[in-house]
């Protein structure tokens, strides 16, 4: 069986175990649901809320450098730091807490593998208590950006195949059928998906222990819709989150060298005014191009 | 403190496929509910026994699942 491509980007509920209150290591819990962690967490883990601390919240954008910085410093992360990030929903938001971590250069970011649904199955110690933390100096790199999309790329590849485009929403989502998953609230004008998307929603990576599946499984899953890792890839979602899980899988446990996140995702292109949208499922829609 | 009597189950509520999951936090029960796909945590509840828990979390989630519209495609 293939080894993935950087195993050092992911930490086994173990490994956690022995590690969590080592100097020099971080875990940090981020969570879809914001109260998951005043339920009880990993013993000695801090939380960021996706919706205030990993955003900027006046603009919509990913944290600024300086805010970035930031949080790191109440966070009590140095650049050395093991920084090993996990939450619910199978680390969606740990993914997105993970790709903005590496779009700033922190050298060792990691993904508890099977996150807080593993640790909760398997039985493990919880907390309630927030650690205290003491705060550091952090000067981030400058950022990444071959690691994010951005519209132009994405209407570049959608119109001329620069790059491979993957959209890891439902199905239904891609389809056109529903605007939002289901029970949450639509936050597009139109619906479908991107022209010459293909469709590989981003719980095919996982298996239902949350764990990632293998390398072998992963390869085949993208290959087979023809995302090998030979032209540029970017993933996209609703608003980038689901994306992020999909971007790691790709960038990272199947190492592939041009892999980009484009957070802008469905919100921003299914809401554009003139903008190409396929709806049905691909094999209709690319007959419908001709 | 640790989570007992992990489990997790799948019905269908409003039409859409649903997993909720339950386990006891000391003299707690907690229930989470998701959609399925893409796995979105709908709502959450506690309660003294996991089918009160179980029981509120999926009244919420039928509630939010109720809205959703479908778009002929």
């Amino acid at each position: 069986m293939a080894e993935y491509a950087n195993p050092e980007t992911l930490a086994t509920t173990d490994w956690v175990a022995k590690h969590a209150k080592d100097e020099g290591v971080r875990i940090v819990e981020v969570d879809v649901d914001t109260k998951a962690y005043d339920e009880g967490h990993v013993p000695g883990a801090i939380a960021w809320a996706w919706n205030t601390e990993l955003c900027d919240t006046v603009r919509r954008d990913i944290l600024s450098r300086q805010q970035f910085e930031e949080l790191m410093e109440r966070s009590g992360v140095t650049p050395v730091t093991t920084l090993v990030i996990y939450g619910d929903n199978n680390n969606w938001f740990a993914a997105w807490a993970l790709w903005q971590a590496k779009i700033y250069g922190h050298r060792d970011v990691r993904l508890m593998n099977g996150g807080r649904k593993k640790w909760l199955s398997e039985g493990r110690e919880l907390s309630t208590e927030a650690p205290k933390v003491k705060s550091t100096n952090y000067t981030a790199q400058e950022p990444d950006v071959s690691l994010r999309a951005f519209l132009p790329q994405v209407q570049a590849a959608s119109a001329r195949g620069t790059a491979a485009l993957v959209d890891v929403r439902s199905p239904q989502e891609f389809t056109g059928e529903i605007l939002a998953p289901p029970g949450l609230p639509e936050t597009c004008q139109r619906g479908g998906h991107v022209p010459g998307a293909r469709s590989i929603p981003w719980a095919k990576a996982a298996n239902d222990d949350g764990t990632f599946k293998s390398a072998d499984e992963l390869r085949q899953l993208y290959g087979s819709e023809g995302v090998d890792g030979s032209k540029p890839v970017i993933a996209y979602c609703r608003i980038g989150e689901r994306s992020s899980h999909t971007w790691f899988v790709l960038k990272y446990l199947l190492g592939f060298r041009d892999v980009k996140n484009y957070d802008g995702s469905w919100t921003e292109w299914g809401n554009l005014v003139g903008a190409g949208v396929e709806r049905g499922t691909a094999a209709k829609a690319a007959g419908a191009r001709g | 403190m640790n989570a007992e009597g992990y489990a997790e189950r799948r019905l269908e509520l409003a039409g859409w496929p649903v997993n909720v999951a339950s386990y006891r936090l000391g003299t707690q029960w907690h229930a989470k509910a998701d959609n399925v796909s893409p796995g979105a945590a709908l709502a959450r509840a506690t309660g003294s026994t996991r089918e009160e828990a179980e029981r509120r979390t999926l009244e919420r989630a039928e509630e939010l699942l109720g809205r959703t519209r479908r778009h002929a495609v």
